[in-house]
């Protein structure tokens, strides 16, 4: 049930505290999310969403890092 | 797609496991704490990717599986009621109560809706004024934040027939009780992800320090749960115990200011019972009183108390505690399986039995002890 799926957000269409919405396209599927919790959340943005509402706005820096890290370790890696 | 096929690259994978053969001197035994995590680990076979000794055992992070007899029995007398819709969550809908379940109240006429969210149930209670509109709000704090906004609405916009019945659960208690427990085998913690996105990493030192175990927040992706692993395992090996973020991208230290503060307002911190581990002190959260109005607890009455036997010879406790696994309980696969489950973990896709029975009806050898 913690389960929350990554998706673009395409469209902010409330923006208003504790009531903001977007549109968040889910590989294909759009849907209403409440964006209220993710005030950083812009057009573009990749959020996690659990039951309706972003939860997290994917840092793409800290996720660039880390795949790089990653990348380079298996390259070394006999 | 974006964010989730990255981590899922089996070269990258292999080679994490091959990083953790090199490291691992000596036996552990690592608990994931979400079930999200555990049905992933299921699908994707990473403990058969795991060196000889390391054990993963399955923690109490379904929500489903944890709510309590009582709550599944009165949201059943709740829904019973010819004024009343009940909204749930698809997964609640088939978990046995003492005498039924919501599946065959709807089947038998009681006005039983599934909603994706609390919203949902919310624009329903404003769409029929003149009926009840009840949401079983189960959860972790991964939820919590959606239940308070929907309270918090209802409250500011008036809509007086919404209530929730709130069977929110917080993790760290459980996380302490499971390392209190006489039988404890767990090392090293994955934390949940998820409830770390909205409740930031920095309130787990204090669990660390107290207990010296490594608990290392753990995203959901394979890659991801082979990183929590091999941090912990490092951790472990070199004799720290620290908190560690694994899954920087979604987690922050402090995480969501805006959610936590709206879960304050509505809600406090009140002890609850978890099935299969009793009544754990500050483990839960309930309505405060200014929600009163909203809280089907204090509407319809407080939960009355199941027969003792009515959990029969579901060994859902040890499972949900990682004591003992789903392949020990004589009713695995026979008489209790997804189609006829006779606990709430064969129920939630989240649930460690049906993780089992779907990835894993036969042993396997990859995992010793
Ligand atoms: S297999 Fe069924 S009866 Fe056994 S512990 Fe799991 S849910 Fe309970």
């Amino acid at each position: 049930m913690c389960l929350a799926v990554p998706g673009r957000v395409e469209a902010i269409l409330v923006e208003e505290p504790l009531a903001r919405l977007g549109r968040v396209d889910f590989g294909g599927v759009s849907r209403e999310v409440n964006l209220s919790f993710t005030p950083e959340a812009a057009v573009g943005s990749y959020v996690l969403t659990h039951v309706g509402f972003a939860i997290a706005c994917i840092d793409e820096d800290e996720a660039a890092q880390v795949l790089a890290a990653l990348a380079a370790a298996t390259g070394e890696t006999p | 797609m974006k964010h989730i096929d990255e981590y899922r690259d089996a070269a990258l994978a292999r080679s994490l496991a091959q990083h953790l053969a090199a490291r691992v001197s000596r036996p552990w035994t690592l608990m994931e704490v979400c079930g999200g995590q555990t049905h992933a680990i299921a699908r994707f076979g990473l403990d058969q990717l795991l060196p000889p000794g390391l054990t993963l055992v399955h923690g109490p992070g379904c929500p489903v599986c944890v709510t309590p007899l009582a709550l599944i029995d009165a949201a059943i007398a709740i829904a019973r009621r010819e004024d009343v819709t009940l909204c749930a969550y698809g997964d609640m809908l088939r978990v046995p109560g003492t005498a039924s379940d919501l599946l065959r109240e709807r089947a038998a006429g009681r006005d039983v809706r599934i909603v994706y969210s609390p919203m949902d149930a919310l624009a329903l209670a404003e769409a029929q004024p003149d009926r009840r509109v009840v949401h079983f709000a189960v959860g972790f704090e991964t939820t919590a934040p959606a239940h308070a906004m929907a309270a918090w609405q209802a409250r500011r916009r008036g809509v007086d027939n919404f209530s929730l019945l709130v069977a929110q659960v917080l993790v760290p208690p459980a996380m302490a009780a499971i390392l209190d427990a006489p039988d404890n085998r767990v090392d090293g913690f994955l934390a949940a992800g998820h409830v770390c996105a909205i409740t930031g990493w920095g309130g787990y030192r204090e669990l660390a320090a107290r207990y010296r175990v490594p608990i290392v927040v753990t995203g959901f992706e394979p890659v991801d749960i082979l990183r929590g692993i091999v941090s912990c395992v490092e951790q472990l090996e070199s004799g720290q115990a620290q908190v560690e973020n694994a899954y920087r991208r979604a987690v922050r230290e402090d995480g969501q200011p805006t959610a936590r503060a709206l879960i304050e307002t509505v809600f406090e911190v009140v002890p609850r019972r978890w099935r299969g581990m009793g009544t754990l002190p500050a483990s839960g959260l309930a309505l405060r009183e200014a929600y009163a109005a909203h809280d089907a607890a204090k509407i319809f009455g407080p939960p009355a108390e199941p027969p003792a036997a009515a959990e029969g010879d579901c060994i859902a406790g040890e499972v949900l505690r990682g004591v003992r696994t789903p392949r020990d309980c004589p009713a695995f696969g026979r008489g209790c399986t997804p189609a006829h489950p006779l606990g709430a973990p064969m129920v939630s896709g989240e649930g460690a039995c049906a993780a089992y029975y779907r990835y894993r009806r036969t042993p396997t050898t990859a995992v010793t002890p």
